[in-house]
């Protein structure tokens, strides 16, 4: 059973560059783990600037790699750490991050294991945030950051900082887990 | 400028004469908890009159990052004692996209962006 919300995109056809990269829960204290967030999220947002070369003569075309290469950074490693903050390790299903590179955009998409509580417990999420007025959502959230950590700020901020699109879907596995793959499109 | 905290890619860096926090570097902790050190530090420096938060210099925050400073500023917000002005900078993406918000949380915040 898949439950689809927002324009989930099926565009491996139209791919011309992309990357994937995967992870496996491991022995390793999650602290160090951790910092493979950042590091992992700073070689995607470095290898994207390959494809926005800079032309020292226009300072426009510094300022846009700059652009794009910050919103990578931080669209990568949100999406890590909430993978790595929410995915069940006892399931011992790796969590894999694509960048592609599409015509006009660059399209994130993560796939990740978890629960089927905690699955359910997002899909509620998820649906509220679809149903509301995201900037709205997002002040309620900085409101309440101090309470809960400001849950579900990471995607927030992708949708009213960065101008992001976002979209999920959900599996129920055989085994009852959730399976989540969640897509973030950057248009550029 | 004194250390207050030195962590592996971030500082945080206290000017006594401009009661000035500075927070500089890489910040991607992992939850208000690993934040709370420099959330505590933040919430006492300065119990009334000018405060001024620089991140100039702060290259990279995470979204927990972001929601321990929202709630500074709302405690800031709700204490009526601080002036608080928050200094950014324009060479930095991040904060021309996501500073914004905090205005919007405490409109009296001073915002510099530089």
């Amino acid at each position: 059973m898949a439950e689809v919300i927002g324009d989930f995109s099926e565009l491996m056809g139209t791919v011309t560059n992309g990357l994937t990269l995967t992870f496996s829960a491991s022995s390793i204290p999650l602290k160090q783990r951790w910092r493979n967030n950042g590091l992992s999220a700073d070689f995607l947002a470095d290898y994207v600037t390959t494809f926005f070369p800079k032309d020292e003569a226009d300072p426009a075309s510094l300022a846009r790699q700059q652009d794009i290469r910050s919103a990578v950074a931080y669209i990568a490693n949100e999406l890590l750490e909430n993978a790595m903050k929410y995915s069940e390790e006892s399931l011992a299903v790796p969590t894999t991050i694509q960048l592609l590179l599409v015509p006009d955009a660059i399209l994130f998409s993560e796939v990740n294991r978890t629960s089927g509580e905690r699955g359910e417990a997002f899909l509620g999420f998820v649906r509220a945030l679809a149903a509301s007025d995201p900037s709205e959502m997002y002040l309620r959230q900085l409101e309440r950051a101090g309470e809960d950590g400001g849950s579900g700020l990471g995607l927030l901020t992708m949708l009213n900082d960065y101008g992001a699109k976002l979209a999920w879907r959900f599996d129920t596995l055989p085994d009852g887990s959730s399976q989540i793959t969640t897509q973030v499109r950057l248009d550029i | 400028m004194q250390t207050l905290i030195q962590g592996d890619q971030h500082s945080v860096e206290w000017d006594a004469a401009t009661k000035t926090v500075a927070l500089k570097g890489i910040l991607r902790l992992n939850g208000l908890q690993e934040y709370a050190p420099i959330a505590t530090l933040l919430s006492e420096a300065v119990p009334e009159g000018a405060m001024v938060l620089d991140l100039r210099e702060l290259e990279f925050l995470n979204s927990s990052g972001i929601a321990m400073l929202s709630k500074f500023v709302i405690e800031i917000r709700n204490r009526k004692t601080v002036d608080l002005c928050v200094v950014g900078s324009k060479a930095v993406a991040w904060q021309g996209k996501s500073l914004v918000n905090l205005c919007k949380l405490m409109p009296s915040l001073r915002m510099e962006i530089i």
